[in-house]
């Protein structure tokens, strides 16, 4: 569960200030499918950062799962991000000298799973992902699809609540990005809670609820 | 993170740029390999000059005629030194710690057998000269412990005066000239080689009263005292001293310990072997550069990886922890790397030039590989705090 309670974000853009979020509030409960649409420069991304909670807002109050996380520490927030959200970048962001296979193993490493464990959590993941025989190949060895599949392996290894998806098929090819979003949609069937991030109507039109953003604001 | 996973992780991203990972760490390898070439030279020149002046025991006490005092007046214009003399030698004998003495003088006189003459030095020494000083004797035997006053004359050859005078001929037995008095030759030596250019096998030795009447001096130029391994060079030199006083009413000579010149001159060749050290350690300083460079580069490329790792719930002194992990794995890769150049260096050294063997210590090699590590922490500290920095959407946004 997602609760966001008038957040507000301010940017200073060389002399200007950008307002990218005003007096933002919603509310997603456990397992729901949003997209948030709108314009480049509406706060999209803004929202999705604050959400992840890579980026503070200048007020307002979030709460995710029953807890007030807006009022965590930077160690706690950090904590929270391992466990509880997994992210979904456009442009996949593998780490290029490491295998599919270890780029799936890095949340598990960085948590400190023993190797065992982590072997089987990893083939598991990749199998199930349609991965089973790419698990030794480098990203640059994987096509657009494989890889930002390799990146959802990754961003829920970790079982989180929540799934953030910035753009998750803004740079792959129409048939590859149907494929991408039907996995997402799986996960989401299997209880994440998915927000999408996403320009292509096409795409909105598959979630069962669009949040649409101008100017920082929620419509 | 578990440790191994760390360090695999580090090691990854080493490995991952070989050419760039290679050539960071062959400049701390010859910067480390600098510090431990030039400090095995050091050692190996400390050790082989101690060894010189070792090479006649260390349990060694000189006493030299004359008060080294830090007035600047000469001793001749106030001439009140009163000579050493063979009986002070023979009072000396009497101290317990005190094994034996040697009264020596020195001097320069030729020295002729069947036509052959030489110039050479002469010593007058005691018997006790032999077990003092540690004398290989070649062929015979040293002289005889005759009363001092009364001493045979005998003489024992070095090396090369002995090679000079017969050759491949029969020495022992034969009679010598030596400053127009007759000698007979008892024995001769072992070659004992150079000590500060002095050749020690170009010199012969008879006894200390027979140099006095060949010198026409009555007085010796220097007591060499050798006391006991257990006791103390300071307080036998105490007792050397209130011994003498007793004898000539006031402190007319020096006492010199072995002990304390080979101190002083271990203390100056050690400040030696350092100053080489750090002339090296500024090809290290280099190499250090090196890697704050590639360091740079690094965090500089793999800004959205940091943006990544962030988002995976990875905090920033974890971040900060990577970075400088691999600086430190860059640096102790080139650091182990130098220890090969530098002992493979100093060996190659040794082999070229064997009278001066390059010694390298274990507690040198295990400080410089140390010191790498400490020179790839201190470079890597700048980078590894700019990635740890970064914010995560800012970090994320680079890709």
């Amino acid at each position: 569960m997602i609760h966001l309670q008038h957040i507000e974000r301010m940017f200073m853009v060389g002399e200007e200030e950008v307002h990218a979020l005003r007096d933002v509030s919603m509310r997603a409960e456990a397992g729901e499918y949003i997209a948030i649409m709108g314009p480049s420069g509406s706060g999209k991304s803004s929202l999705l950062n604050i959400l992840g909670l890579l980026d503070r807002p200048d007020s307002g109050s979030y709460e995710l799962d029953g807890t007030l996380v807006s009022g965590l520490d930077e160690k706690q927030q950090a904590a929270i991000r391992m466990h509880k959200i997994g992210f979904v970048f456009q442009f996949f962001h593998l780490v290029p000298r490491l295998s599919a296979f270890e780029n799936v193993a890095l949340p598990l490493i960085l948590s400190g799973v023993k190797p065992d464990e982590r072997q089987t959590r990893v083939t598991a993941a990749l199998a199930s992902f349609g991965l089973g025989n790419r698990a030794r190949h480098r990203p640059d060895q994987l096509s657009g699809g494989q890889r930002q599949r390799v990146a959802i392996a990754r961003a829920t290894i970790m079982q989180p609540s929540v799934i953030l998806a910035d753009e998750p098929t803004g740079n792959l090819d129409r048939s590859s990005g149907i494929e991408v979003a039907e996995i997402l949609e799986e996960l989401n069937r299997q209880g994440m809670t998915l927000i999408m991030v996403t320009h292509d109507p096409e795409m909105g039109k598959r979630s069962r609820r669009q949040i649409l953003m101008v100017d920082g604001r929620i419509q | 993170m578990l440790a191994q996973d760390f360090l695999r992780y580090t090691v990854k991203s080493v490995s991952s740029q070989r050419l760039r990972s290679f050539l960071t760490a062959t400049g701390i390898a010859v910067g480390i390999g600098a510090v431990v070439l030039l400090t095995s030279l050091g050692e190996g020149l400390q050790h082989f000059v101690l060894a010189e002046f070792t090479q006649f025991g260390t349990n060694l006490i000189s006493v030299n005629p004359g008060k080294v005092t830090t007035h600047g007046i000469s001793g001749a214009l106030i001439s009140n030194v009163r000579p050493l003399t063979i009986e002070d030698a023979q009072t000396l004998k009497n101290i317990p710690q005190i094994i034996d003495t040697v009264s020596v003088l020195q001097g320069n006189a030729a020295i002729e057998s069947s036509g052959r003459q030489r110039r050479t030095t002469i010593y007058g020494v005691d018997a006790s000269a032999a077990r003092v000083w540690r004398f290989e004797i070649a062929a015979g035997r040293f002289l005889p412990n005759d009363p001092p006053r009364a001493a045979r004359s005998f003489v024992v050859l070095g090396s090369k005066v002995r090679q000079e005078l017969f050759g491949s001929s029969q020495a022992l037995g034969a009679r010598v000239r030596i400053g127009g008095e007759l000698f007979r030759v008892i024995g001769s030596m072992e070659s004992k080689g150079q000590l500060l250019g002095f050749d020690l096998d170009d010199s012969v030795y008879i006894p200390t009263s027979k140099a006095m009447a060949l010198f026409n001096r009555d007085s010796l130029m220097e007591i060499n005292l050798l006391h006991t391994a257990g006791s103390s060079s300071t307080s036998v030199a105490e007792q050397v001293k209130k011994v003498l006083i007793a004898r000539h009413g006031s402190e007319d000579f020096s006492i010199t310990t072995q002990e304390k010149m080979l101190e002083v001159l271990g203390g100056v060749l050690g400040t030696l072997t350092f100053a080489v050290g750090a002339i090296g350690g500024i090809s290290l300083l280099v190499g250090g550069v090196g890697i704050l460079t590639i360091m740079s580069i690094a965090v500089n490329e793999r800004t959205g990886e940091i943006g990544l790792l962030r988002a995976m719930g990875v905090e920033r002194s974890q971040i900060l922890a990577l970075f400088l992990g691999e600086a430190v794995v860059l640096a102790a890769i080139g650091g182990l790397a130098g220890l090969v150049l530098g002992v493979g260096g100093s060996w190659l050294f040794s082999l070229l030039i064997p009278a001066l063997p390059a010694h390298t210590s274990w507690s040198y090699a295990a400080a410089a590989e140390l010191l790498a590590v400490v020179v790839g922490l201190i470079a890597g500290v700048l980078p590894a705090r700019r990635a740890a920095g970064q914010h995560p959407v800012e970090a994320l946004r680079a890709e």
